[in-house]
């Protein structure tokens, strides 16, 4: 094990190079579904059980399906209504288990980025030629059902290996959700090619909000209204990046939908000056083509000051 | 480090779910459901009476309301034993007052311990449904399968016995299943289950064996456990919970047919002084709405499967 995987440089926060979102957009946002199949009876991962009960756990296992065949639409409706395109983080395998799930995103213009074939199998103690299959995996299958090319990768249920962002850069992924240092985007020190770091958040994550917090649905409209404010203001001096990652199963729920919707509906009321409503792959895209290179230039420019 | 080759195969990659117990399907692409009398919700309250013994096994997983600490844990079992002899006054008195039937949910143990219990519940005409044969009796995967053909067993045919109802519903202690609980429950003419929360409308679930029974939508979300002890919420937001929820389903039915609240109660809970009030209000605030239809799960379950 190593103190530091070295990913990044530090990059103070202050006077960093202005960034302007399309249209002079201060804020860019964007919404990350993650739509998951959670096994019934996954293999025994050594370092991360599953379910906490003997399978099946039945309660826990029914509580994520809700999100597939409940929340969901529910969900998808708040967003259609604020006219927000999901950036869907995917556990790739519900492409064959509920591909109805990924018609009516698909025919959304949703974005789909890969969150490894089931929420159920872990990275941990995986070996390179494993990572690498499942990753392939994902690339394959979302081609297959998409059309699309996996730009984005948030590791299954957030486990990772010392090699993951070296890979991501290998096979062209343009962003990873993974790392959560910053409120903007910045590159990734990989091995060969390039990745950028794209801020989701840990912080406002219906999952984190709900079980870590224990935070009420109404409080949640409040955090998600009080995070844009902010990001808002400090992106006058440079523009910051706003990511909802939302789950069906938690978010989904006629007791909670409400307050996704008030915070959705807060922020999509602000003009396209103010924030340019996108996706995970827009925000990437016109970061490398604007900004990755002035941006690098910066953090090398003051490594050691 | 490498992983076994079987972590990277997926046998059950395939349409619909990994299991056999149900088939997959979207809740808001099923056709309508209409209620008696053209009600828009059915509520379906339900409360449960449980026994928590006090050597409660520890293993595989004590089911939530267990003994914490360590032996004679006189604390928590009284703390318990206080929703059966007082708390379930209160609630019976909310629901007599709001006009409310209710499904009661209980431990062979306490029909036995305290028959006293199932007078009042059938007096009230509240359902019985049978939840295992007391809390320290969980059904897990791994388990006995004789063990729990016995406790399904002697749970349904004591509660039938004490109560002379029917019993149809099953609610296993700690919702939790093992692989084999749906065939021990049909064997006992059980036709519909509590365990199960990925839907808020019923859906046909099979046994191993092939019997067909019906998984009803009986949420741990709003539950008084779920809200005020796991997420430590207060009262007044609890009711602004189900609140939201109800207004929610309400709205939905305009295009998606007739839904169903379920609302479950735990008597050492919501039954307290200090709480009771709250459960007043959000059930009076309920049944204020029109097109609002109190049953048991028996009751709604019998209007669902004659349209479906």
């Amino acid at each position: 094990m190593k103190a530091d995987l070295e990913l990044y440089d530090y990059w103070p926060y202050e006077n960093r190079p202005k960034i302007e979102w399309p249209n002079g957009a201060k804020v860019a946002f964007w919404v990350a579904p993650n739509i998951e199949f959670y096994e019934i009876d996954p293999p025994a991962n050594p370092k991360r059980v599953a379910w906490p009960r003997p399978h099946p756990d039945v309660l826990l296992t029914s509580n994520r399906d809700y999100g597939n065949r409940a929340g969901h639409w529910r969900m998808m409706e708040v967003m259609d209504r604020c006219n927000v395109r999901g950036s869907i983080s995917l556990s790739t395998g519900l492409i064959d288990h509920h591909p109805e799930l990924i018609e009516e995103t698909k025919a959304r213009d949703w974005e789909f980025f890969s969150h490894g074939i089931y929420n159920t199998r872990y990275s941990y103690e995986m070996d390179e030629t494993q990572e690498r299959a499942i990753i392939e995996d994902s690339l394959e299958s979302v081609m297959k059902a998409t059309g699309q090319k996996l730009a984005g990768y948030l590791a299954p249920a957030l486990t990772h290996t010392e090699r993951t962002m070296d890979l991501l850069a290998e096979y062209g992924f343009l962003y990873t959700c993974d790392l959560f240092q910053d409120d903007q985007p910045q590159p990734v020190k990989v091995k060969s090619g390039r990745l950028v770091s794209m801020p989701y958040s840990l912080e406002i994550n219906d999952i984190i909000v709900y079980n870590t917090y224990l935070g009420t649905p109404r409080r949640y409209g409040q955090m998600i209204k009080d995070q844009f404010d902010q990001l808002f203001e400090e992106g006058k001096e440079s523009g910051t990046v706003m990511c909802i990652p939302v789950h069906a199963f938690a978010v989904g729920h006629p007791h909670r939908i409400g307050g996704f919707e008030e915070g959705l509906e807060y922020i999509t009321g602000h003009s396209k000056e103010d924030v340019w409503v996108t996706t995970g792959r827009e925000i990437a895209e016109y970061y490398y083509e604007n900004y990755y290179d002035v941006c690098l230039a910066d953090i090398n420019a003051r490594k050691g000051s | 480090m490498t992983l076994r080759d079987d972590y990277l195969q997926y046998p059950n990659r395939r349409y619909g779910m990994d299991h056999d117990f149900f088939e997959w399907s979207i809740l808001q692409q099923r056709d309508p459901i209409v209620w008696p009398n053209g009600a828009k919700i059915a509520i379906w309250v339900s409360y449960a009476l449980e026994f928590f013994p006090l050597d409660q096994p520890a293993k595989p997983f004590k089911a939530p309301g267990g003994m914490v600490t360590p032996y004679p844990d006189l604390r928590h079992f009284t703390t318990r034993d206080y929703g059966n002899r007082v708390g379930i006054q209160r609630i019976w008195k909310v629901l007599a007052k709001h006009g409310i039937t209710a499904s009661a949910a209980v431990n062979s143990v306490v029909a036995q311990r305290y028959p006293y219990l199932i007078n009042k519940i059938n007096d009230r005409g509240d359902e019985i449904i049978a939840h295992g044969v007391d809390m320290g009796k969980v059904h897990y995967g791994g388990m006995d399968d004789a063990d729990e053909a016995a406790l399904v067993e002697e749970a349904v045919s004591v509660l039938r016995g004490v109560s002379g109802q029917p019993v149809t519903g099953w609610w296993s202690p700690g919702k939790s299943e093992s692989w084999n609980t749906l065939n021990h429950a049909a064997n006992n003419g059980i036709e519909y289950v509590c365990d199960w929360v990925n839907d808020d409308m019923p859906y046909e679930i099979k046994s191993p064996n092939g019997n067909l029974l019906t998984a009803m939508p009986h949420t741990e979300e709003i539950w008084d456990r779920t809200i005020l002890m796991d997420k430590k919420h207060n009262e007044e937001e609890w009711v602004e919970q189900i609140q939201d929820a109800f207004t929610i389903f309400y709205n939905e039915t305009d295009r998606y047919g007739g839904r169903i609240m379920s609302i479950v109660l735990t008597p050492y809970l919501a039954g307290m002084h200090y709480r009771i009030k709250y459960l007043d209000e959000a059930l009076g605030w309920i049944m204020d709405h029109d097109h609002v239809w109190a049953a048991t799960g028996a009751q709604i379950l019998e209007a669902f499967n004659k349209q479906s």
